[in-house]
This record gives C-alpha cells, structure tokens and sequence, in this order.
C-alpha cells in the first residue's frame, strides 16, 4: 500500500511539475520545476528496483545538466517573458498553422495514451537483462560485454561534442 | 503500530544529526579560538557550553524579514531545499554494524548524489534573493561545486574499488585490518585528495569565495534572516558533517577500534570529529584564494591526480587479484 | 580474439584518422602549415582498402557491427564522398579562414559516424551513430562563426535535430520494450512471430523510428530545416552533409525497415509511399521558385530523397539495388555541384545567387563545364549516372506494381530538368558579373577532386552494370 501511494506521489510531482515547466513566463522556475521533475523520476526508478539508475538519474540529470542549465539561464540573464509578449507567442494564439502544430502534440498524447491501454502485456518483464539493472555488478558486467561497442561509441561522441563545443564557443583566434 | 518502525530509525537519527551539528559549531568556535589564541565563547553556561542553545533560540526569536524584490516561492522555498540533501545524506551511513536508516547497495552513490544536490537550495537562495552580493555567490558556488564535485567522487570511490563493494557497510567492515587511510600510497593520496575537495566541496576556506565576506557580504545568505537562515546554517554544518562521516568511513575504518563493541559508534564519531577538525584546521590557516585559482587546481591539478589514483587503484586490486586489504 | 574485430577496422581507420588530425593541430606550432587534410585521406583511403578487404566475408563485430556487403557498400560511398570532401574543402579552408584543424576533425568525425550507422546492427548504436554525425555536422555548418546566417542554420539544425532525436529514441524504447533487445536480427525475429497482431505498440514504435528516419532524409513533412541548413552552411559543408548524412541514414532506414520491420511492410509501405510522393512533389515544385542556387539544390536534394524512397517503397530485388546505385550517382553528383559553388565563392560574398552565375562559362570555363555535367545528371538526362539511377528506381516501382508512384516521378523529374538547365542557360547564354570579372585559377586538388567525379558520373552513365552488379549482389547478403 505505501508503495502505490509513494508510485502516485512521484507521478503526479513528475508530471505536475513537467506541466508546469512549459507554463512558465520565468525561465528560472521552469529550470527549478524540470529538477523536481527529475527527482521525481528518480524516484519511480526506485520503486521499478533500480537504484543506480535513480542514483546515476540525480546525479548527472538533476546534478550536473540542470546545474549547467540554471548556470546558463543566469549567465544569458534571460528576462521573465512579459504579458503581452506571452501572449503574442503562446502557441494557442497563433495562427492557423502553430495551433495545427499543438493539434498533432495532443493527438501524439492521444494515440501514446490509446498504444499503452490497448496492449495487453505492460507488465511482463522485458529483455535478456531484466532485473540487471538492479544491481551494479550485473549491470557493469553486461555494460562491458554485450553493449560495449555502444559504450565505447559513445565516447567518440562525447568527443566530437567537445571538440565541437570548443569550436564554437572559443575565441577568435590572433593567427589568422 | 508495523508501520512506525521505518519511522523510528530516521526519527532518531535525524534529531541525533541536529545535536551533533548543533555542539559541532561550538566545537569550530573553541578550536578557532585555541588556534587565534583566544578563548571562544564562554559566558553562556560553563565554558560557553549552553552557547549553541542561546543562539538557536535567539534565531528562532527574531524577526523574519522577507525583502519585497525577493521572488519568493525561490526564496521561501530555498532553505527547505537546501536542508533536504543535507540531511538525507545521513540516510546510508552505517554508524555500527547494522545501525543506521538503509544500508543500500549502492550507498555510497546515493551520498554522493544526494550530497550534490546541494547545490540546487544554494543556487535558489542566492538567485531567489534577488540582490547582487547573493547573485555572484550563487555563480560561484555553481562554478566551484560543478569544478569540485568530480575530484570529490572520484577519491571516495578509491575505498570503493579497494573494498569491491558501493555499500557503505561493506566498505567499513573490508577495513577491519586495514584501515585504508595506511593503505601504502594509494590510500594516503586518495585520502588528501578528499580532504581538498570536501574543503571546496563544502565552500569553506580557503575555497569559500561565495561568502567571502570582505567583497560579498556573506554571500547567497545575505538576505536571510531569523528562522530561515538558521535553517541554513544548519544545513551547511551538517553537510560538513555528513562528508566528514563519510571521510571517516571511507579512510579511518569506521566504528574499529579498541574496546567493546558498543564502542563502535563512539569510535565512529570521535573519527569523523577528527576529520571535521581537519577540516577545520585547514579553514582557519589558510587565505582565500582566488575564483581561477580555485578552478585551475580543480582542473588542472585534482582531476587528472584522482583519475590516474583511480586508475592506480583498479592496477592494484587487479594485481592482487581480490578485492579488500 | 582478433576475428572479431574486423569489422569495425573500416571506421576504426577514420577514428584515428580523426584523433591524427585533433593531435597534429594540438602540436602545431604557431602559423605552421600541416597537411592535415592529407592526414584525413590517408585514413580514408585505409578505410577503403579495409572495406575491399572485408567484402563477401560477412564480418559481424561484437554482434553489433554487420560489414556485410551492404554495409560496405554504403561504406564505400561514404569514404568516396569524404575523400572528394576533404579535397574540395583544400582551397575553401584557407580562404574563408576556417580552424583547419578542428574542421577536418569533425568532416573524419562524422565519417565514423556514418559509416557506423550503415554498419550497425542494432538500434541503440544507430542512434549513438546518428548523433556523432549530427553533432560534427551542426558544428559544421555553424563554423562559420562571424556569419549570422551560419549561426541561425547551425540553430536551427541543431533544435529540430535534436527534437528528431528524441522521435527516433522513443521509438527505439518502444522497440525495446516490445521485443526485449535492440538487436536488429532480434527484434526482427520477434516482429515475424508477432506478424498478426495487431498490437497498438508496434504501430507506435513504427511511426516513432519512421519520423526520425525522415527527418534525417528530410522527406516532407519533415523537411523544413533543410533549405535553412542548406543555405546558411558554407557550401562544401552543405554538398557533404546533404549527401554523407542522406546514404548513411537511408542505409540505416532501409536497414531497419527491410529487415527488422519487414514483416510490418502492409503497415509502412502506404506511409513511405505518402512521404515519397510527397517529398518529390514538394522538393521540385518550390525548387522551381528558387533564386539561390544553394536553396535550389536544396529542395532538389529534398526531391531525390522521395525518388529514393519510391525504391525502398517498391522493396523488390530492383528496387534494393536500385537504392544503392541511386545513393552512389546522387552522392558524387551532388557533391560535385557543391564543390563548384564553393569554389565559385569568395570569403565576402558566397556569390551563390543564380544570377551570378551569368556568363560563367567566358571567365571559368572549366568550372562551368563540370557543373553542366552535374546539372544533367542530377536533372536525369543521358548519358550520366543519374539518368541510369532514376531509370532503375522508376523500372523497379513499375515492377513492383507501384504505377502511381512511378508516373509522379517522372513527371517530377521532367518539370526539375527546368531548373537545372535554367543554371546552364545562365552559364552559357546570359551576359552578368561573372562575364566582366578577370578569369580564376582553380586550385588543382579542387579541379581533380570535380574532374573524378564527373568522369565517376560518366563511367555510371555509361557503363553501370558492373556497379549495378555489385549493388545486387550487396543487398542479396541481408535482405
């Protein structure tokens, strides 16, 4: 019993505070709602039995990106939207097309929502590793066999981010 | 009453968390005080030993003064999220075999996760503040603790690698011969690099640039007052607190030593008042330096060291061929 | 131990190709002068002699990386399309003053990723393969950096790709939780034994994977950043990006769909079918009002991309073959008129207007002789590759009783030879800026990095059935 209730606490501040990040006019706040959002899922992967990935979820996401983020969002001393600018460029007040744009979202929602009623077997376990991510060691071993070529993929992509941010974000250079 | 007893344990421990932090402070005061050659506070109770309870209900009494520029569900809600993370950090740290709230299997993950969390309080109570002196802190504090953070979990997971296990308790009990503090090379590197980024990682001297009261007041706190600042200064301390019973765990073997067992717990604090004084000794005999500074010795210094006292770490237990001493 | 490496050996060359080029640029000493695009070549050129090596040996590494012929294939006109890059960047380099270093870091990053994506036997390096190369390549077309119109190119890219992204990801979740791998050969198995259901799910991971597909192929519905990307990039970037990431990711998307969902076809087919007729339709007809050559080619490119899917659509044993060689025409083709648009540019002015195209063909007429070549061939016109290449995808949709299809292709590919041939017109009949200004040298590695692919283009127009063979004998070995 207390686990259905902690299952809906967390879902309703995940997607309560998701909702709200999108409705904010200060960008701060919706940075601060995106945490709590984060650490909400955090603690749904708890409860699905995987506390690495709630831990690892804390902290890079909720740790290390949304830092970054907030860092960026006062850096770039991003002004609170005002009324009126809101209004001219809130999606549901355009014109024809953006709230076309808004009818395809809702209908993407709509057909998630119908796929995941209409499938008969959620709640079967999945994959060769369920249950690995449980536990560390499991999912360490089965990081360096079966999915180490994406892991190590994925370090060439870190690099090419870095060098690309470097590139982008360095100063002009005196040589040429 | 089955569904109290998860309720007790955290009961306990928390309040016992905010005894500790509360004589903690008493204990900074008395030692700065030896080290400046001065006596400390000394006239409330014998020795100044009542001192902490005066000042925490001289907070509690004054007034809440909410500044109107202030945005304020960031500010109000500010200390509450800073307290949060400083006190859940208690949650996986064994005090004796089989004492504490939850030993998880990856404890020592969720300290450290949780512990980063900090970060997020003191960014809100600096920017919440909406005052120039609290705006700077902020930044600072996110420069240095994204800078910090990194050499901070790569020394601490040292131990990790050498006892084989992220639970804390395993952590503990694989130092039952050997404390890793005397672990040849590895163990003493591993440990001064903690004590360095806990240093920074808890924003104290010489790494406390976001307070430094001289240019910025007193950094994001200026705009707190009464109850709230109290809840923040607690939250800081028992941060200090908290990394200091890590670093106990990880190095000074925990609850081992002389005696019966029952001693354990005894042991157990008296080590990490030993690291907290450390800690503290470091504060109060060193200059602030500065912001690039600071970030340069993350960098450019810690990072690689911790990495390559990793790396040396996994060499070792690899040779050896079993995890624990 | 060994054999099961073989297979990533081909991008393996481009990586440290790659790390060759950060280093050397790292190590260089003020104002020194590295040939580090030759350094990028000689990895490329590796990665070919690897590539022919592993050809007909169905390598299989880690159980995620397939060289099967197919793959290699592919590969190989990645690695052509990266040594024409790299030598038509030579000149463009210096003169726009690009970081040199960093730009052919990211050109060979990219490379690896492409080659990745159409070597990966599993969806989750897909979409690892799919964001190495489209991070290089929004770098890329931002690199320009003091150029505004770079920067909102590079932005724009970057927003919609990475919304693209999260498409593909959910999909791949959604795959992942119905079959339990990521495994191509897995998922497809289980698809096979689910092929009567009518699981809602299927349907959704489906549409989720086919909407990152087409946004990386910038097939319509999802094409709006292209013209924008296209523009604002520096030309050569947009001739690599528009054909490197288009056969890498149609690899991929005729990967995925031809075998893993293949037994889902009744489902996709009259989706595909939409966005290729689409995608044509769109792509000629707003070309047709184009006056910026770059913003021309892209909607031209836009439109080969619904000429391939018609062939993936038709899915017979033409059809696959018909993909490949059409991948391969296109890719030297295109690349080869953006090779002479950026030569064509200067470092004030991209002078990629069509009008300043005018009387081209009086001040460098070597240049306005290959670019007639690619106009032909891109148009479809005999005797070039892509003639041979559109006939083949039209003969397989006829084949596969796709009429519809084939006759919309044709008649889009007649109203497109239009705006093709208005650049030649322009060349050689009208009198403009081009006629009055002194003649250019054209820098020499340039001129022979055009001059082989245009003869590549005749040698595809005229002779194509020894590469035709090829292609059918590469799609034999998945599909």
């Amino acid at each position: 019993m207390p686990e259905t209730i902690a299952f809906y606490v967390f879902s309703a501040i995940a997607i309560g505070a998701s909702a709200l990040v999108i409705g904010q006019r200060n960008p701060m706040h919706s940075v601060l709602l995106l945490i709590a959002s984060f650490g909400a899922l955090a603690g749904l992967y708890i409860q699905l039995d995987a506390p690495f990935v709630a831990v690892a979820q804390i902290i890079i996401y909720a740790g290390a990106i949304m830092v970054l983020f907030l860092f960026v969002v006062m850096l770039l001393n991003a002004p609170q939207e005002d009324a009126a600018e809101w209004d001219r460029t809130h999606p549901l007040r355009q014109g024809v097309l953006a709230r076309f744009g808004s009818l395809l979202a809702l209908l993407l929602v709509v057909e998630l929502v119908w796929a995941l009623l209409g499938t008969s077997d959620v709640d079967r376990p999945v994959g060769e590793q369920a249950g690995a991510a449980g536990s560390v060691r499991a999912l360490g071993k089965v990081l360096f066999t079966e999915y180490v070529f994406p892991f190590e993929a994925t370090s060439v992509l870190i690099l090419v981010a870095m060098v690309g941010a470097v590139v982008l974000a360095r100063r002009e250079s005196d040589e040429s | 009453m089955e569904w109290l007893t998860p309720l007790v344990a955290p009961f306990i421990v928390l309040n016992a968390i905010i005894g500790i932090v509360t004589y903690v402070t008493l204990l900074e005061r008395k030692f700065a005080a030896r080290m400046q050659s001065r006596v400390g506070p000394y006239r409330v109770g014998p020795h100044g030993l009542l001192q902490p309870i005066a000042d925490a209900i001289k907070l509690m009494m004054k007034e809440d003064v909410v500044p109107t520029a202030v945005d304020r569900p960031v500010y109000n809600l500010a200390p509450i999220v800073f307290l949060v993370p400083c006190m859940l950090i208690f949650a996986t740290i064994p005090f004796a075999p089989g004492l504490g709230v939850a030993d998880l299997n990856i404890g020592i993950l969720f300290f450290l996760a949780v512990s980063a969390m900090e970060i997020v309080g003191l960014f809100m109570a600096g920017w919440g503040s909406n005052n120039k002196y609290a705006l700077l802190s902020a930044m600072r504090a996110v420069n240095q603790v994204i800078s910090y953070d990194l050499p901070f979990i790569f020394s601490a997971l040292v131990p990790v690698l050498l006892a084989g296990s992220l639970r804390l308790s395993d952590i503990a009990a694989a130092q039952a011969g050997l404390w890793f503090v005397f672990y040849p090379v590895v163990g003493q590197l591993a440990f001064i690099a903690f004590i360095v980024s806990t240093v920074a990682a808890e924003n104290r001297a010489p790494f406390d640039i976001l307070e430094a009261e001289s240019e910025l007041v007193a950094g994001f706190r200026v705009e707190y007052s009464g109850m709230k600042f109290a809840i923040i200064q607690l939250a800081e301390y028992a941060h200090v607190v908290g990394a200091s019973f890590l670093g106990a765990l990880l190095f000074l073997g925990a609850w081992a030593g002389p005696g019966p067992e029952w001693l354990g717990p005894g042991w157990f604090l008296l080590k990490a008042m030993f690291v907290f004084l450390l800690v503290t000794w470091v504060r109060w005999s060193f200059v602030r330096i500065r912001v690039d500074q600071i970030l340069a010795l993350s960098w450019k210094v810690l990072l690689p060291a911790t990495l390559v006292l990793l790396i040396a770490a996994a060499i070792v237990v690899v040779w050896r061929g079993t995890p624990g001493v | 131990m060994m054999e099961s490496f073989t297979a990533v050996v081909p991008m393996l060359c481009v990586t440290v190709a790659a790390l060759a080029v950060m280093g050397a640029e790292a190590f260089r000493a003020r104002g020194e002068n590295l040939p580090v695009g030759g350094l990028g070549i000689v990895g490329l050129v590796g990665a070919a002699a690897a590539s022919v090596l592993l050809w007909d040996r169905n390598a299989v590494s880690f159980g995620v990386i397939k060289a099967d012929n197919f793959g290699l294939f592919v590969t190989m006109v990645l690695l052509l399309v990266g040594v024409l890059t790299i030598m038509l960047s030579a000149p463009v380099v210096g003169r726009d003053g690009l970081p040199k270093g960093d730009y052919y870091a990211l050109v060979l990053f990219s490379i690896v990723g492409m080659i990745m994506m159409a070597t990966a036997n599993d969806l989750l390096v897909v979409f690892i393969a799919l964001e190495i190369l489209s991070i290089a390549v929004y770098v890329l077309t931002g690199i320009r950096r003091d150029d505004p119109q770079a920067a909102e190119a590079a932005f724009k890219y970057f927003l919609l790709g990475a919304f693209s992204s999260a498409f593909f990801l959910y999909g791949i979740a959604f795959t992942y939780g119905l079959s339990g791998s990521t495994r191509l050969d897995r998922v497809g198995a289980y698809l096979a034994a689910q092929s009567l259901s009518d699981d809602p799910l299927i349907l959704i991971a489906l549409g989720l994977l086919l909407v990152g597909f087409a946004f990386k192929i910038s097939a319509v519905p999802f094409h709006m950043w292209t013209p924008d990307a296209y523009e604002g990039a520096p030309a050569i970037v947009t001739g690599f990006m528009s054909t490197g990431v288009k056969a890498a990711a149609f690899a991929a998307f005729a990967r995925v769909f031809l075998s893993a969902f293949e037994p889902f076809s009744g489902d996709w087919a009259p989706v595909v079918w939409l966005l290729a007729a689409a995608t044509m339709v769109l792509g000629t007809f707003v070309g047709v009002a184009q006056s910026n050559l770059k913003r021309m080619l892209a909607y031209s490119s836009i439109a080969h991309g619904g000429y391939l899917l018609v062939g993936l659509v038709a899915a017979n044993e033409v059809g696959k073959a018909a993909i490949l060689f059409y991948l391969l025409a296109y890719a030297v083709t295109n690349l080869a008129a953006f090779g002479v648009i950026a030569l064509l540019g200067a470092r004030e002015a991209a002078n990629d207007e069509l009008r300043d195209y005018a009387g081209l063909w009086h001040t460098r007429p070597a240049l306005a002789a290959l670019m007639t070549v690619c106009m032909l061939s891109l148009g479809g016109l005999p005797p070039t590759a892509g003639f041979i290449g559109k006939w083949y995808i039209f003969s397989a949709a006829v084949g596969a009783g796709y009429y519809g299809l084939a006759i919309i292709g044709v008649l889009t590919s007649v109203v497109s030879v239009f705006f093709y041939l208005r650049v030649v017109v322009m060349m050689y009949m009208a009198d403009g800026p081009a006629a009055t200004s002194a003649p250019v040298e054209t820098p020499r590695v340039a001129l022979a990095a055009l001059a082989a692919a245009v003869a590549v283009i005749f040698y595809l127009g005229v002779l194509p059935a020894r590469i035709l063979d090829l292609a059918v004998a590469s799609v034999a070995t998945i599909f």
